[in-house]
């Protein structure tokens, strides 16, 4: 092993990629677990905000249509980039508001917990589009059937609307948990440590930029891959006891 | 059949219906919206603007140049890109789809800054590099920002290419290609108009994206409109102010997009086409 990096001319990348000091390996990962959390946590928190966003876009009144509208479209409309520093300055002033009338003093917001925060709202903008589109999928001779029973408004949702809407959702999901990870990494700019900035800062430290650069790009083309995959077998299993859509094809 | 009704992919933005936006609850919630409006222009600070108008208006103009490069050499390279991963060979397919596969697995900020740090550390090792005639526009950051949003432009819109070369009916190729129409002209003519027809909604979708990945190109040292609301924010210590002024510009900008697509959908497909519509989130 150690022989072929050294004839390929690798000896000093497997050396800084290395797990053990003075190796960068770990830092990297470490990168990584954090952009994962957040972006499992943030995927989440989109999810909920879809979800009622979707509802309330669908069976609403007017006045919360019109506000949802406005939140979809302010959304998408704005970099993240900038949206990730307005929320940010709004959730730490509003918390520390929260807390100094209750008479604590300054809070330290953790950079996991903003991240969440700010990247789920911008995921449940999208989510609640992708949500809406696919309960409007529904043949809503399945949900008529469900009140006809006398099925109450939470369990219809449990049991038919969502079980139902899944296949319509999951391409769209798989989509959104991709914009995530890679949402991830506007949270750099913010100075907060997930993976690319431990590449950058691995990277400006050795002066090896295009090691690292590439590692971290390795790292999350890896996570992209492995996400298709699992999201495929999401979606067989979603698609479950529906008609092929290979036999219709053809 | 009556002409088609496209809307746009990126949702909600369909012609505004006068009589809609006069409803009692929409004039409440209007007139609300002009109070906090009021309130911002009053009790907010907004005296940093004149001494920071002339950096703000340059950084406009260099977001809006930014993108509209990055569009058009990027379509260009999306072109070909899309057509090898259609109906090209093997060898021409592979490396093309594998291109789009990594820059749509891996963030922009990460192939911007490989870009910047890697290749701008790489240049000044060769000589001929420096004395050559491009040195003075290497040290220079746009033209890394310019590079990696093309290549990123193109990578979506191969994926996107791809399946509106597709997506064109054979029997219009054919019927072309019995005319004795050259490969070329067969191209210009049919199989390109009707593919970028295709998938028009998602352009206009990816266009107001390829909007909001520009203001990634102030982290490396490129003065954008979002670079001057940076400095305002460092120098004045006032946060809100420019970050309500950014997001009204990016909002303005991406309404103005929004606009020009619905418009060219209107006259190129107003003949009763109908009008596929792709889910496109990046």
């Amino acid at each position: 092993m150690t022989e072929l990096l050294e004839a390929l001319g690798l000896a000093k990348s497997a050396e800084l990629l290395s797990l053990s000091p003075p190796g960068w390996g770990r830092n990297l990962l470490r990168g990584l677990a954090h952009s994962l959390q957040i972006a499992l946590g943030a995927y989440a928190l989109g999810l909920v905000i879809g979800l009622f966003g979707a509802y309330g876009k669908l069976y609403g009144g007017k006045v919360t249509r019109d506000l949802l509208a406005i939140y979809t479209t302010v959304i998408r409309a704005v970099p993240e980039l900038v949206l990730i520093l307005i929320l940010y300055y709004v959730g730490t002033d509003l918390i520390n508001k929260a807390s100094s009338a209750m008479g604590g003093g300054r809070v330290e917001i953790s950079g996991v917990g903003a991240g969440i925060w700010v990247l789920g709202i911008v995921q449940g903008a999208y989510a609640t589009e992708i949500l809406r589109g696919a309960i409007q999928a529904v043949p809503p001779g399945q949900i008529e059937a469900a009140k006809a029973y006398g099925m109450p408004a939470v369990m219809t949702m449990r049991r038919v609307t969502i079980p139902a809407m899944m296949s319509f959702a999951v391409p769209g999901l798989a989509n959104l948990w991709l914009i995530a990870t890679k949402d991830t990494a506007l949270l750099a700019v913010v100075g907060f440590n997930e993976l690319t900035l431990e590449t950058r800062q691995a990277a400006s430290s050795t002066r090896s930029y295009f090691t690292f650069f590439l590692a971290a790009g390795a790292l999350y083309l890896m996570v992209t891959l492995l996400s298709g995959r699992i999201f495929g077998w999401i979606e067989t299993w979603a698609r479950r006891g529906q008609p092929s859509l290979k036999g219709g094809r053809m | 059949m009556g002409p088609a009704r496209p809307t746009l992919a990126q949702g909600g933005a369909d012609v505004i219906d006068l009589k809609a936006l006069f409803q009692p609850h929409r004039i409440v919630m209007m007139l609300v919206f002009a109070g906090v409006a009021l309130w911002c222009a009053l009790s907010l600070r907004w005296d940093w603007i004149p001494e920071y108008l002339p950096l703000a208006l340059q950084g406009i103009w260099t977001t809006l140049w930014l993108m509209v490069a990055s569009l058009v050499l990027g379509f260009l390279l999306a072109v070909p890109l899309g057509l090898a991963q259609a109906v090209g060979p093997w060898y021409l397919a592979a490396p093309a789809r594998a291109f789009c596969t990594v820059i749509r697995g891996t963030p922009l900020l990460l192939q911007l800054w490989l870009l910047y740090y890697g290749l701008g550390s790489l240049f000044p090792q060769f000589p001929w590099i420096r004395s050559s005639e491009l040195w003075p526009y290497l040290r220079q950051a746009w033209p890394y920002a310019l590079l990696a949003l093309t290549l990123s432009y193109a990578g979506y819109e191969g994926e996107v290419m791809r399946g509106a070369f597709k997506g064109v009916a054979k029997g219009q190729l054919e019927a072309a290609k019995a005319y004795g129409m050259p490969r070329l002209t067969l191209f210009r003519r049919i199989w390109l108009p009707q593919a970028i027809r295709n998938v028009l909604p998602t352009l206009g979708g990816e266009t107001v994206l390829q909007l909001k990945a520009t203001p990634l190109v102030a982290t490396i040292t490129v003065v954008d409109i979002y670079a001057v609301s940076s400095r305002v924010r460092s120098d004045t210590f006032i946060v809100y102010e420019p970050l309500i002024l950014l997001a009204v510009f990016y909002i303005l900008v991406a309404g103005i997009i929004a606009l020009a697509f619905h418009w060219l959908e209107v006259r190129v497909l107003g003949s009763g086409q109908p009008v596929r519509i792709t889910a496109n989130t990046r």
